[in-house]
């Protein structure tokens, strides 16, 4: 439980201080770390406007979507709390669902018949495709160096004693960070602050969206990269009391934020053909942990 | 006996009735025989899958021996998936076969073949004798021919079905010199001989045994590379026969191998992972080549491909579990492997009903001339999205439970394997992810296509839904699928005793399906329900907040372009441009292209037709070759009777004199090493 309550409260800020970072960089003030949150909340205020040619698919696919990334959210852990739903091998439950969220998002922007958005959904699919792997490489080594199956057992027994369990934790978090970067079509993959319908892949798809709607993208894309902060923080948080974790949390959730946001400011965007073979880099980054949880844990002859 | 007497009678009456019936009388005569022998036979299954065994033994002829009948919870969770696919598939039938009244003397022969493909499909479970399994295979395969020709007039419909009939019979020829070799070794052609010919004989010769039963299955199921009648044979027949085909038919190959899994004695580890690779490459292959067609029900048929070998990766998983004495993964591979085939025959035959609807409404299959049928038949769109999430293995769906399973197979695997199978693990994870992301992008493509959007061609008639009562038994399958998805522990709780009898093997202690991990179903449905609750909360939310809002429709944003055309859209072939330019090197695309030329534009096309690297390389060019080889004894043929005659006498007198001359060669070669 403790663990939703954290994710949704990180939620509020985290986008708000990615961008406060890139107006920084760029030499700007910016808005406050809250504005995402008003934005939402005055698009929740907002009438709508359809498309003449989309159908009842346009209208739930939104719904669809923000409740595939909550119930994923139940499934992530904070330290010694279980998630809301634990289980052996509820990550794949996790990916899965999220993998539901995409395919109604991608239908959605099929929906409207635009060829912006066709474009959008086709490399959404194609990097989500390629994306998943590395996820599950990745999980399953850390599964295999812990013995255990489940988020919560996983994150809560995997014991950082040697220094090279320490280099696959910080690979592992740079793999989850740029999971989460995908996850959320930012640099160095996707703009979002491109004006220009060619280059987008995720703002393109959500282009017809509006009022409500558009408010349940947004949010669910805020708590995707508080999921996946939360994630990054439990692989290092171990047994640590809630005293100093709870802090630990938000403290790792500005960070990243921060990260994330001066990877925007510093990096250009890939071309689109590039993208293919940087998500198929991760797949290979969670391939060299495999073979580090190898080691660790002497398997590997 | 009584049963087996009145199995063998209704289908043999309804057979004889139906060319002498009306049409609605034909229909009632079909519909209420499928129903009967389903009936009828469900009930032995439910008793063997609940406790008792089936056990009979008819007279046999003299050439045959003694035929037994067993019904074991094998043959029964098979049995059940069968006549559930026949029951609603034929009344599906019913109503797509409608728009062919007028071709009495066609209809009566599709009912009969109807009528003997279930007959046959279901004696195949129970049969224990080769030669009686060998006729009903045959009837089975010759009965699917004759319903794949149902338009025998369109050429592309004959060519087809001779692929369909050439392939299935050179997996018979495998079948028989399996069941060949271990009578002439054993005398005996009852299936309980292969189990104690194994036994007796080197592991070698078993493996043998075994692959040659495996290439005859696997041809009937679809394993790449003999996948390649597949992709033909589905899309020519009618839509309930290819929903059949792919939900039943090809199973009874899974259930072959099944079946001789149980009765060979194996080598489990090394047969486990040549299984598990070849269903690797089958998944991947399949679906990878699924993306590329443009033609729905090729696309679904190359995804029955992806299927089976989700299921042989079960298998695979299963006999390595056997091969290792590891409970949780024999128990985990050999449940998911069963689960899923209930699984995929539902969604599949659902997914080929539904393309059959929007053949019926536009008489089209090819994907690139449809898009927005969701307003003209929005059941069909909404079973069709169904049947699309399942196959993609999201949840709350049943094919994520089968996934699942397997998964969790392959989890508590890891704690006890070693280097080779641990990367053995991480490829079939990575191949699992694979096909679960790739299958997501097919599926969205299609259903983003065909039902959405905006109309791409306009026909010349009327587009409209199908009618209730032929959406009824689709509706029936979607909750099933649903039902699945929500209460898996129901079904696994079915499956204990089928996986007993592989777990019996080795004598492995059976793992229930509530200690180890599997108690995650019960938290899976819980997950399933937060989902579906939530979305439902979420909607009436937004209902209530939308109510007093101000709705305005418009048209798309086209970048402030503002006579859009249905030409705008984003095509099936665009979708997946970037895809098939990547994996280039797997597909063969054959392309027709004029490009635009000039200062003033003309008129340019581009026509693309993928092809099957693998067919062109196993089937066509081998072919081609030995036709070519063929060609050169042309002169053999020249038309005149005197040397037809000739041929013939020089045949008999070979047969006479070979046998004869036979000891002086023998006489001779003694003589010469004499010296």
């Amino acid at each position: 439980m403790l663990s939703i309550i954290l994710i949704i409260l990180a939620a509020t800020f985290f986008t708000g201080i990615i961008i406060r970072t890139k107006s920084i960089a760029s030499g700007r003030k910016g808005p406050g770390i809250f504005q995402p949150i008003k934005d939402v909340i005055r698009l929740f205020k907002k009438g709508a406007v359809y498309s003449e040619t989309t159908s009842f698919v346009f209208r739930i696919a939104p719904t669809i979507y923000f409740s595939s990334v909550f119930v994923a959210m139940l499934v992530v852990p904070f330290g010694q709390s279980k998630g809301l739903i634990s289980f052996n091998g509820d990550f794949i439950f996790f990916a899965y669902v999220l993998g539901l969220g995409k395919f109604f998002s991608i239908i959605g922007a099929m929906d409207t018949g635009s060829s912006f958005e066709g474009m959008g959904a086709s490399r959404e699919a194609l990097y989500s495709m390629f994306a998943e792997p590395a996820f599950f490489i990745l999980m399953g080594s850390l599964a295999l160096l812990t013995g255990h199956t489940s988020f919560q057992e996983i994150f809560s027994t995997l014991h950082l004693g040697s220094s090279i369990s320490y280099a696959l934790a910080v690979l592992a978090a740079v793999v989850f960070l740029m999971i989460a970067m995908i996850e959320n079509s930012r640099m160095p993959l996707d703009d979002p602050k491109t004006h220009l319908e060619l280059t987008m892949v995720h703002e393109v798809m959500i282009l017809d969206n509006s009022g409500f709607d558009l408010g349940l993208i947004l949010t669910a894309g805020y708590l995707k990269f508080a999921i996946y902060g939360a994630i990054i923080f439990n692989l290092f948080s171990g047994i640590i009391g809630y005293e100093y974790a709870i802090p630990l949390f938000f403290v790792m959730q500005v960070f990243l934020a921060f990260l994330v946001g001066m990877i925007e400011s510093f990096m250009a965007r890939f071309r689109m053909n590039h993208n293919a073979q940087f998500i198929v880099v991760l797949s290979s980054v969670s391939l060299l942990i495999f073979f580090g949880a190898l080691l660790v844990s002497g398997k590997f002859i | 006996m009584n049963i087996v007497r009145g199995f063998i009678l209704i289908p043999f009456i309804a057979i004889c009735l139906i060319p002498f019936l009306k049409m609605k009388g034909k229909a009632i005569a079909v519909y209420a025989a499928v129903s009967l022998i389903a009936t009828l036979s469900s009930y032995v299954a439910f008793e063997a899958l609940t406790g008792q065994d089936f056990e009979l033994t008819l007279q046999g002829s003299f050439i045959s021996g003694n035929i037994n009948l067993q019904v074991d919870a094998l043959s029964a969770w098979f049995m059940l998936i069968i006549n559930f696919a026949f029951i609603s598939g034929g009344f599906y039938g019913l109503f797509y076969m409608s728009a062919y009244v007028d071709q009495p003397k066609n209809l009566s022969l599709h009912g009969v073949l109807f009528i003997l493909l279930h007959t046959a499909l279901v004696s195949l479970c129970v049969i224990q004798n080769s030669i009686a399994f060998l006729v009903a295979w045959e009837v089975m395969a010759l009965s699917a021919f004759l319903s794949i020709l149902f338009e025998h007039e369109k050429i592309a419909t004959v060519r087809a079905g001779i692929n369909y009939l050439i392939q299935s019979h050179i997996s018979i020829i495998f079948l028989m010199i399996g069941f060949i070799w271990v009578a002439s070794q054993t005398g005996s052609y009852d299936f309980s001989t292969i189990r104690s010919y194994s036994l007796t004989h080197s592991s070698a010769l078993s493996l043998m045994l075994f692959l040659i039963f495996f290439i005859g299955f696997a041809i009937k199921a679809g394993f790449v590379p003999f996948h390649t009648w597949l992709p033909y044979a589905h899309p020519a027949a009618p839509a309930h026969i290819s929903g059949i085909m792919s939900g039943v038919l090809i199973k009874i190959g899974i259930f072959g191998i099944l079946r001789m899994l149980l009765l060979i004695d194996l080598n489990y580890t090394t047969i486990g992972s040549f299984i598990l690779v070849i269903s690797i490459i089958s998944g991947i292959y399949g679906v990878m080549l699924a993306i590329l067609q443009h033609n729905l029900k090729k696309l679904l048929a190359y995804h029955s491909i992806e299927n089976i070998g989700i299921i042989g990766i079960g298998i695979g998983l299963g006999c390595i579990g056997l091969g290792t004495n590891n409970s949780v993964l024999c128990s985990l591979g050999f449940a998911g492997a069963l689960l899923h085939t209930l699984n995929h025959s539902l969604f599949k035959s659902l997914l080929f009903y539904t393309a059959g609807n929007v053949y019926q409404a536009t008489h089209t299959l090819d994907i690139e001339k449809l898009g927005g049928l969701v307003k003209k038949m929005p059941q069909t769109t909404i079973l069709f999205l169904i049947a699309a999430l399942a196959i993609s293995g999201l949840p709350p769906f049943n094919g994520f439970i089968s996934e699942f399973i397997l998964y969790t197979g392959m989890l508590s695997w890891m704690h006890n394997a070693f280097m080779v199978s641990l990367l053995g693990i991480v490829f079939t994870i990575t191949g699992l992810v694979l096909i679960g992301g790739l299958a997501m992008m097919c599926f969205t493509k299609a259903f983003g296509v065909v039902f959405l959007g905006n109309p791409r061609h306009s026909f010349h008639h009327e587009v409209k839904e199908v009618p209730f009562l032929q959406l009824l038994p689709l509706y029936a399958i979607a909750a099933f699928i649903i039902f699945i998805g929500l209460f898996p522990k129901i079904f696994l709780d079915l499956l204990i005793k089928p996986v007993q009898l592989f777990t019996n093997l080795h004598q492995l202690p059976f793992i229930s399906f509530r200690g180890n991990g599997i108690e995650a179903l019960l938290s899976i449905s819980r997950g399933s329900w937060y989902l579906i609750l939530l979305v439902l909360l979420l909607l009436g939310v937004r209902k209530l907040v939308l109510r007093k809002r101000t709705i305005t429709v418009s048209s798309t944003w086209n970048c402030g372009y503002t006579v859009p055309t249905a030409k705008i859209q984003y095509t099936a072939s665009s979708f997946v441009k970037t895809y098939s330019k990547l994996f280039d090197v797997f597909f063969l695309i054959f392309k027709k292209e004029k490009e635009v030329q000039g200062v003033f534009p003309t008129d340019a096309h581009l026509e693309t037709r993928p092809y099957d690297k693998l067919e062109k390389w196993l089937i066509d060019y081998p072919t081609t070759n030995f036709k070519l080889f063929l060609d050169r004894f042309r002169f053999f043929q020249n038309g005149k009777l005197q040397f037809y005659i000739l041929y013939g006498i020089i045949f008999i007198i070979a047969i006479i004199s070979i046998p004869l001359i036979y000891d002086q060669i023998i006489m001779f070669i003694e003589f010469l090493k004499q010296l």
